[in-house]
């Protein structure tokens, strides 16, 4: 620790410590102290979690057939996974989203068996089109990093097995799929960050996240900056969590080190 | 069926009024420009912040730091809320404080330069590690003949990080080019709200968006092409490993 707190930094921490102070005491949070709202911010952090936490295993799980079919599939596997990556990376999550919502939503209604249908009440609302946009963006650029740690996996190993008379699914259990994993987890984490940044793109069609909540503080009260800057420390807290645990995670996998 | 559905489809996008063409060319055109800009200060901010993070003092490395880890923490969305916010009134402000006008910052001048900080958070690392990349011993050699250090940067270092650099950089760029959708957000009539507004007047919602995605798509399959060519000649003359 020594190393870590030279003199500047005790100066930076004392300046960063008094712009906190300044901020607590001479910014308006008055309406921080507001029982509806301190239950609103609650549940929009709540919603802003499980629809990334959802959308990344969604995402993942589409992301690893997109990566084998590109790193080892035939053509006809192939050539839709590259196109289909090419397609989610290549245009913007906020037109993917809006063409989903706005398009299918104007679509479904007019489709007399689908507006008979059970699940009915679930599609008109907007977290499904949120839910299902995210995941497949994951499922695009992750299809993509997956490619490469399929390939990444050496040859001889999945050769040794095949000549041992594995089985291609116990090959891919037991060998391919954990190594390939293995290799992307440290980037892992921090495509769950950037995922996490594309979160409060789903308030542009009214679910309700954290994100959603503050700009309903800021209209409610006039309250410009101050629901902005709790917003800023409220992702960096998430952003903060999901290193740490993806760094928990990564030194609980045994890795040689050469 | 399929006739008068294309009928209708080359009418919505015809470049005339009743057709939303131009409008939507010209919203692209701005989506572009925005992006250049937004790449451009992203890379000036980033070639400054890459140098202090390796040659700068302890209190500029903590500095630049500190400014990386927030941006590369926090939403877009957020930061260009907070920025443009704090961008506009802090520029009105100094405008005051030296007796001049208020005025009124344009959200093309606002977004170039709220998207330009970003960048310049992501283009810091990518351009540092294209130092890094930099053989050692030709910066000493270059040092030890007395070669002054802006000099030494621009005959030595930048030409040779390039090749390292491009790669990190055309996915900065195709970042920049996705990132001016948030700016519909704040309401600047881009390419994505103005397609938005096009869709929900028409109704067509499927055609709009569909139409701007290729746009996009575009955009996206050309820069890919051309930092291609760009990165091939950012290596001429670099001997190829394995190659003769």
């Amino acid at each position: 620790m020594q190393g870590f707190w030279a003199p500047r930094r005790i100066v930076m921490a004392g300046i960063g410590l008094a712009i906190v102070l300044w901020c607590v005491l001479a910014l308006n949070w008055s309406w921080l102290a507001n029982p509806k709202y301190q239950g609103l911010l609650l549940q929009g952090v709540w919603t802003t979690v499980w629809i990334l936490v959802v959308t990344m295993v969604l995402g993942m799980a589409l992301a690893i057939p997109l990566g084998l079919a590109q790193a080892a599939g035939p053509w006809w596997l192939a050539t839709p996974a590259r196109l289909f990556c090419g397609l989610i990376r290549g245009t913007p999550l906020l037109l993917q989203l809006w063409l989903l919502y706005y398009g299918l939503g104007s679509l479904f209604p007019s489709i007399p068996w689908i507006r008979g249908s059970d699940l009915w009440p679930i599609l008109r609302q907007a977290w499904p089109y949120a839910v299902l946009a995210l995941s497949l963006s994951v499922a695009g650029y992750e299809g993509e990093v997956m490619r490469g740690a399929f390939k990444g996996v050496p040859h001889g190993q999945l050769e040794a097995a095949k000549a041992m008379g594995m089985p291609r699914l116990t090959i891919f259990r037991r060998i391919w799929l954990p190594q390939a994993i293995r290799r992307v987890l440290p980037t892992l984490g921090g495509e769950t960050v950037l995922q996490m940044k594309a979160t409060p793109l789903v308030a542009t069609i009214t679910v309700v996240d954290i994100y959603a909540v503050s700009s309903r503080i800021r209209q409610d009260t006039f309250v410009v900056y101050e629901p902005l800057l709790l917003l800023a420390v409220v992702y960096m807290a998430i952003a903060g969590v999901i290193v740490f645990l993806f760094r928990w995670l990564e030194s609980r996998v045994p890795v040689k080190t050469a | 069926m399929i006739g008068g559905l294309l009928q209708s489809t080359l009418d919505y996008l015809a470049w005339s009024p009743p057709g939303w063409g131009a409008t939507l060319v010209v919203a692209l055109v701005k989506s572009i420009l925005i992006a250049l800009g937004a790449f451009g200060l992203g890379l000036g901010i980033g070639t400054l912040g890459a140098y202090g993070k390796l040659y700068g003092g302890p209190v500029a490395r903590d500095l630049l730091a500190i400014y990386t880890t927030i941006v590369r923490a926090v939403p877009e969305l957020i930061l260009i809320l907070i920025l443009y916010f704090a961008f506009t009134s802090s520029v009105n402000n100094l405008l005051l404080a030296w007796g001049y006008e208020r005025i009124q910052i344009s959200g093309f001048v606002a977004g170039i330069v709220v998207l330009g900080v970003v960048q310049g958070a992501y283009a810091t690392e990518v351009l540092r590690g294209a130092i890094l990349s930099v053989p050692p011993g030709q910066i000493e050699a270059a040092r030890a003949m007395g070669m002054p250090p802006l000099m030494l940067a621009w005959r030595v270092t930048l030409p040779q990080m390039l090749a390292a650099a491009i790669p990190g950089l055309a996915n900065l760029w195709l970042i920049a080019t996705k990132d001016t959708a948030l700016l519909a957000v704040v309401g600047y009539a881009e390419l994505t709200l103005v397609t938005r507004q096009a869709a929900s007047t028409s109704k067509a919602y499927f055609t709009f968006f569909l139409a701007a995605g290729a746009m996009y798509l575009a955009i996206s399959v050309l820069s890919t092409l051309l930092f291609g060519r760009i990165e091939a000649w950012a290596r001429r003359g670099q001997v190829r490993p394995g190659g003769s």
